[in-house]
């Protein structure tokens, strides 16, 4: 009789008929079972799905169990779930205008994605406000055509801390199909809506929502000068704001020009392109420890950084062997490797989402076009034909395969989508001022680009299929946003 | 008591004439912009300054009387490395769109600023790459390397020695004329000098 449970030494040469290996192989043939069912299932579903009209006595209607609660809450059949949020309610009278911004900012968030219709807040005013979740009038709610309604309440705790309560419920069932509680710092209660819209976004839709996610850019808004022999030299500085322009802050205090900046993959950090030494470098501010690298050690002058997916490496623009070409370097500045050989220019790189491969944009053909070159310098190939000048690329994130670029249209810029599948290209601004510099949101549903639409230069966010403009910022002249993970 | 009186309107009827002597003068002096401007002469221009002992003494010759005549030739020399960029001697060199070709006026321009460098041999420059607003940010700065590169290997062909001369891409950020028509594109797309040291 030998039924010892594994120890750390045979675990590493397991006899091959010990009970734990027959354990294996059998909750392994479990669970090939289940999922031979469920993969039926789903084959018998989209059959379905793809010959409605053919009939189907085979599939048994689902069970009734009244005991399982539905989470995902549906629309009627074609249409997107219909949402409700009004004002949270104030436990404490204090909270009162936190109630507000709350509502307004979920109802925002949730709209963001475009995966719900967010039923207008202005036409809430008919129905009972509820004080507390008894009495949320689902009947009201169904009249207004609601499938989904929120139900949130605030408490200032002691005057810094607040307790925030959300409940989602599917009008229908009248169940609660999300509810979460969350503590902490009254500061930013902004963050508690961009955090509930996530989660719902996370629960309902599988989707990773984008509400906490931010923005940076560069922007000349103090209207200062550079110091220095040549007059009116508007100085630029980096900001981050939220995603959708609220709580915008300065980076960059140094009155230079400051440009060109983009996020860590850890959003904990932003490369940029200062000239606070009188030429081009990249600095790298860790912007929560208030601490500034500069990896590139002097070598060269140096421009518009780009961290690697995984945050290791660094590819930049740089003329340290004469003219315009790319570089990759580990993020701390070893490891330097060139990756393009050319005279011609070579500039403005992107990462592929596996850290691969490089879109960068070149004028080897006699204008700027878009080029993709292996991380090792291999396999060059050029992407943009059709139009006259194309730069600033950008990789869109998996499960897009897909690189935004500005290509001239007229008398300025559009943005242009490049499918690597199709080889085709489809575009999303139509002429509205000249737009540029465009860059992808993390889950790649939106893309953040500036347009002198309104005779400034400012940044806006667009959906990847050209709708739902949004303006972020509005003071001064912005410029060349990048989008935080 | 009285008398004491009598003579204070005295003195004020006096320091009333004074006062308004003094703004007459104010005002006449106020009329030239030079003399507004510089209400002390230097300190270094000892020759002329014996002068200002007449009182009105508008002192709109500062300029002129700074160099001297027999160094008239060094007018150039002599003037500070803030004066010098702000009304350069050196010619910026113009560009065509999308272009870091230099053609024969910019070549000759870039040869008077040879002569310059050579005139000056102690002179380092930075030669300042510019873009007009039509290509994009990003491109641009690579664009505007290219041509201060490109005016530097003119200059080190004609003779200079390249440890004289940094280079600097500044793309389109700043443009010397906020236009958005070709004059101002015109303008823009240059390679700008800057004397560094003299």
């Amino acid at each position: 009789m030998n039924f010892q449970l594994p120890t750390p030494d045979s675990q590493g040469d397991p006899p091959p008929d010990s009970k734990g290996d027959c354990a294996r192989v059998n909750s392994l043939g479990a669970v090939s079972w289940v999922l031979a069912v469920i993969v039926a299932g789903v084959v018998v579903a989209t059959l379905m799905a793809q010959a409605p009209q053919t009939p189907a006595p085979a599939v048994p209607p689902p069970p009734q169990q009244p005991s399982e609660i539905q989470l995902v809450i549906s629309g009627e059949p074609g249409t997107p779930p219909r949402y409700a949020v009004p004002d949270f309610v104030a436990l404490s009278p204090d909270a009162a205008d936190i109630a507000k911004t709350l509502g307004q900012v979920l109802w925002d968030d949730l709209n963001f994605e475009r995966e719900f219709y967010m039923i207008p807040r202005d036409t809430y005013a008919t129905i009972p406000a509820a004080r507390t979740a008894e009495e949320v009038p689902f009947a009201a709610w169904r009249e207004l055509g609601a499938d989904a309604v929120v139900f949130g309440t605030i408490q200032k705790t002691d005057p810094s801390t607040v307790r925030v309560q959300v409940r989602l419920y599917n009008v229908r069932s009248r169940q609660t199909v999300f509810a979460k509680e969350y503590t902490g710092s009254a500061t930013n209660p902004r963050l508690y809506a961009h955090t509930m819209s996530d989660e719902i976004h996370q629960q309902q839709r599988a989707l990773r929502g984008v509400a906490r996610t931010k923005l940076t850019f560069s922007s000349d808004r103090n209207r200062e000068k550079v110091a220095g022999p040549v007059q009116n030299r508007d100085v630029k500085e980096v900001y981050i704001a939220d995603y959708d322009g609220e709580g915008q802050r300065r980076v960059t205090t140094n009155r230079q020009l400051n440009i060109f900046p983009v996020w860590s993959p850890d959003a904990r950090a932003i490369a940029y392109t200062s000239y606070r030494r009188g030429y081009p470098d990249i600095f790298i501010a860790l912007i929560y420890q208030g601490l500034q690298e500069t990896p590139t050690n002097g070598v060269g002058q140096n421009w518009l950084p780009t961290f690697s997916p995984d945050g290791t490496r660094i590819c930049f623009t740089s003329n340290r062997d004469g003219n315009p070409e790319l570089y990759v370097m580990n993020r701390d500045g070893s490891g330097v490797r060139r990756v393009t050989n050319n005279p011609a220019i070579d500039t403005t790189p992107t990462w592929s989402p596996n850290g691969t491969q490089i879109a960068f944009t070149s004028d080897r053909s006699g204008q700027p076009q878009i080029y993709i070159v292996g991380a090792d310098g291999l396999n060059l190939r050029r992407i943009t034909t059709m139009d006259s000048y194309a730069d600033r690329p950008t990789w869109a994130p998996a499960p897009f395969n897909e690189i935004a670029y500005a290509g001239r249209s007229g008398p300025g810029y559009d943005i242009k989508v490049f499918d690597l599948a199709s080889s085709t290209t489809r575009q999303i601004t139509f002429g509205e001022g000249s737009n540029e510099s465009p860059a992808f949101s993390p889950n790649g549903r939106h893309l953040a680009f500036t347009s002198s639409r309104t005779g400034r230069v400012q940044v806006y966010t667009m959906g990847r299929d050209g709708k739902g403009l949004k303006q972020v910022t509005r003071d001064g002249n912005n410029y060349t946003p990048g989008w935080s993970n | 008591m009285v008398k004491l009186k009598h003579d204070i309107r005295w003195m004020n009827l006096g320091f009333l004439v004074l006062l308004i002597a003094v703004l007459v003068v104010a005002a006449c002096a106020k009329k030239n912009p030079v003399a507004g401007a510089q209400p002390a002469p230097p300190p270094e221009i000892s020759g002329p300054s014996a002068v200002p002992s007449a009182p009105p003494a508008p002192p709109q010759r500062v300029e002129d009387s700074v160099p001297l005549p027999a160094l008239n030739e060094d007018a150039i020399g002599n003037r500070s490395l803030e004066d010098l960029n702000r009304d350069s001697p050196f010619k910026p060199a113009f560009f065509g769109l999308d272009s870091s070709e230099l053609d024969d006026t910019g070549r000759a321009d870039v040869t008077a600023n040879a002569e310059i460098m050579k005139k000056y041999p102690s002179w380092v420059i930075t030669i300042e790459g510019h873009c007009d607003e039509r290509g994009t940010a990003e491109y641009n700065l690579a664009l505007g390397e290219r041509r201060a590169v490109a005016v530097k290997t003119y200059l080190v062909a004609l003779g200079i020695a390249p440890d004289r001369m940094r280079t600097v891409s500044y793309g389109k950020e700043f443009p010397f004329d906020t236009g958005h028509a070709e004059s101002a594109w015109a303008k823009n797309r240059r390679a700008h000098f800057l004397i560094m040291s003299k």
